[in-house]
């Protein structure tokens, strides 16, 4: 969706300013969540492309208002809403009121090592790329309500197929739950100026990971 | 008016200050809520929550990253492995139980410098270098750093040659990209030890150039 989280190209935000030192967690709240977050995701109830969509369908003011971890905590709360899992009385009251829903696992101390590879998103289709290296494509003009990875600001742009990374699982049906529906996956480099027009940087280039129903041939 | 502007600029950055004591209670009191409600449930384990939380502040780190590019920087072998499949190399160092797949190392060179950001959310090399930094999270670094890299890297106090290409890497899918920045002068001397001490969390991220003992 067009929603204020695709952030690439906005202007008026400011400086970026790195902290010296900075701790893992700034409150220990923010632990708890990241924790929370982790755990809830080993249960199967919602896949990481939910928890983002999840986020991405807060208000534009609240999404900007809420700090990092508060954004984890509201998108969290919509899920578990909405799969169930929680009753809203119970997000009132701040504690369980209705018996529990079945989840497909609970994660316990000796599975949070495994837990912590980085899930794997590729998978075997047996079909044959599109494109190839070098391909000159453009990412499509698109503007689904609903979650999508194909940054606004390179929608429409011209650009070069550079590396070929396998079939991905699609995150615009992962986060609907209707299916994996595996696609293959490509860097795709963009010069700044065809991103920003011809005061770019001309040094600059910028790449996306697009899947290929992002991608035309151009 | 342009001072109405900064006015406002100015009290919208202090309102959205997530610092601010009305705003950590008000999140502290949700979150604590929510692990009461999923405790309770039954959903998660408390004692789990612990150790997920000292994964994070004491296993797992910027020093993993760093071991890998000081590695590549003594070990021309270990270096092509690192560029061939990112994973696969970081692997072989048994620093850490598994190393997610489709790590991508990105090389910096006098012609070419690489910077990783998130536009969309905070997608990031975590099983490298540990959680990102707040600024890397930020909607000033997500917002800018496609369309102005030098001007953010001037807010970390970088300044590249102006014939220096800027690879500027949209983490848009589940692949992960690692910087591995290039080593520094005056090196020559140190073991992979005390030349991994050289590599900061940001120079893997590509806003930071790793600084050698001065001559």
């Amino acid at each position: 969706m067009n929603g204020v989280h695709d952030m690439g190209g906005m202007q008026g935000f400011g400086t970026v300013c790195p902290e010296e030192n900075e701790p893992v967690f700034h409150h220990v709240w923010e632990g708890r969540m990241l924790a929370l977050q982790r755990a809830m995701g080993f249960t199967g109830a919602w896949n990481i492309d939910a928890s983002r969509a999840a986020q991405e369908q807060l208000p534009p003011a609240d999404y900007l208002a809420a700090s990092y971890y508060k954004r984890w905590a509201l998108g969290m709360t919509f899920n578990l809403l909405r799969s169930g899992l929680v009753d809203p009385i119970e997000i009132e009251a701040g504690h369980a009121i209705s018996p529990p829903a079945k989840v497909a696992r609970v994660m316990r101390g000796t599975d949070v090592l495994r837990a912590f590879t980085r899930g794997k998103f590729s998978r075997d289709t047996g079909t044959k790329p599109s494109f190839c290296v070098g391909d000159t494509v453009r990412a499509r003009r698109m503007n689904p309500d609903t979650h999508t990875r194909l940054p606004r600001y390179a929608r429409g742009c011209v650009g070069q197929i550079e590396a070929v990374r396998g079939c991905h699982v699609l995150p615009d049906t992962n986060s609907l739950g209707t299916g994996e529906n595996p696609q293959w996956l490509y860097t795709v480099v963009f010069s700044g100026q065809a991103l920003w027009g011809q005061s770019a940087d001309p040094t600059l280039k910028v790449s996306i990971e697009a899947f290929e129903p992002y991608l035309e041939s151009a | 008016m342009a001072h109405d502007h900064t006015d406002e600029t100015h009290h919208a950055h202090i309102h959205h200050d997530p610092d601010q004591p009305q705003e950590v209670d008000e999140a502290q009191l949700r979150v604590r809520a929510l692990e009461t409600i999923l405790v309770e449930k039954g959903y998660v384990d408390p004692a789990t929550l612990d150790s997920i939380i000292d994964y994070f502040e004491h296993r797992v780190g910027p020093h993993v990253g760093a071991k890998a590019v000081a590695r590549a920087w003594v070990d021309e072998s270990f270096k092509r492995a690192l560029l061939e499949d990112g994973a696969a190399a970081i692997q072989t160092l048994n620093l850490v139980p598994r190393i997610g797949d489709h790590l991508i190392v990105v090389e910096n060179t006098p012609m070419q410098h690489n910077m990783v950001v998130c536009t969309l959310c905070s997608c990031y090399p975590w099983d490298v270098l540990g959680l990102p930094p707040t600024w890397y999270k930020s909607a000033a670094y997500r917002s800018r750093a496609i369309i102005d890299p030098r001007g953010v890297l001037t807010d970390f106090g970088v300044a590249l040659p102006e014939s220096t290409e800027i690879r500027v890497w949209d983490s848009t899918a589940e692949t992960r990209f690692l910087v591995l920045p290039m080593r520094p002068a005056n090196t020559e001397s140190l073991g992979e030890d005390a030349l991994a001490a050289l590599v900061t969390r940001n120079s893997m991220i590509g806003t930071a150039v790793p600084v050698g003992p001065s001559a």
